[in-house]
């Protein structure tokens, strides 16, 4: 197998989760709409939609889980908005270590949890 | 359990709680064979503060040397090395090229150990060797979401 091919296999299964957070109307028009207009409240963001505060809320925690989107607090309001790092060549370099270390973590994390060392 | 992360343009810092003994984590960090295991890689000598211990690591059917220039070990708390990031290309020699700095930090806490692990010195590493990591990556969904991103936007 060729260097080129694996590394493709291996961008695809990285790319796998993000895609299925991005295949859906609704989330699609929330990264949408957050690209266009900048950060937003849920009150912001279900504006104008057909689906409810709840809904988009739900929609809202998966495009987080895949790194797209994050939430801070301004005051009792939290606030959405597009995760910049996951979209930016600028930093795919630092991305790529940050999620190898992840793994390294997790191992690591499998290692000392379950394995008895004495 | 969940890992905190925090990235600038130098560093890299990730924090967790490991349900274990800090004397277990620490072990797991630093005997060189028990290191070897988790990371997934062969390491046959151990880690010594100011030599270079080298490790062979197969990926993608392709062998490949990583080094570790240990920096500090502080028994249960510190443990630091150098090496050079994301240097998977075996026909490539890092060897002249600046290193970042790993750093593990042990403190224990209610639930067992809490591990900071730090990689940082990024900003001295050469752009082309940033370039090359997002190459590997073009066509991949980076480019297809800035597309997006850019459509959106205009």
């Amino acid at each position: 197998m060729s260097r080129a091919s694996a590394v493709q296999r291996t961008e695809v299964r990285d790319a796998a989760p993000l895609f299925a957070a991005l295949g859906d109307e609704t989330r699609l028009q929330l990264v949408m709409r957050l690209a266009a207009g900048g950060p937003g409240s849920i009150t912001h963001l279900s504006a104008r939609s057909k689906v409810s505060r709840q809904a988009i809320t739900k929609h809202l925690v998966v495009l987080s889980d895949a790194g797209l989107v994050r939430s801070s607090w301004r005051g009792r309001e939290r606030v959405w908005d597009l995760a910049p790092e996951r979209l930016s060549e600028a930093n795919e370099y630092l991305n790529r270590i940050s999620r190898m270390w992840d793994q390294a973590i997790d191992r690591l994390r499998a290692f000392v949890e379950t394995e008895d060392d004495k | 359990m969940t890992t905190t992360t925090k990235t600038s343009a130098d560093r890299i810092e990730k924090t967790t709680v490991l349900r274990a003994p800090q004397a277990r984590v620490w072990r797991a960090l630093t005997d060189h064979s028990q290191f070897a295991t988790w990371f997934g890689l062969q390491l046959d000598e151990p880690f010594t503060v100011g030599r270079t211990v080298t490790g062979q690591k197969t990926m993608r059917g392709q062998m490949f040397t990583i080094d570790f220039a240990v920096e500090k070990i502080d028994p249960e708390e510190y443990f630091a090395y150098r090496w050079h990031p994301y240097a998977i290309d075996p026909k490539v020699d890092y060897s002249s090229e600046p290193m970042t700095l790993v750093e593990f930090r042990l403190k224990s806490v209610p639930d067992g150990t809490e591990l900071t692990v730090t990689e940082s010195g990024f900003d001295r590493i050469p752009q082309h060797r940033r370039d090359e990591a997002y190459r590997m990556n073009d066509g991949g969904w980076v480019s297809q979401v800035e597309k997006l991103s850019r459509y959106v936007s205009s």
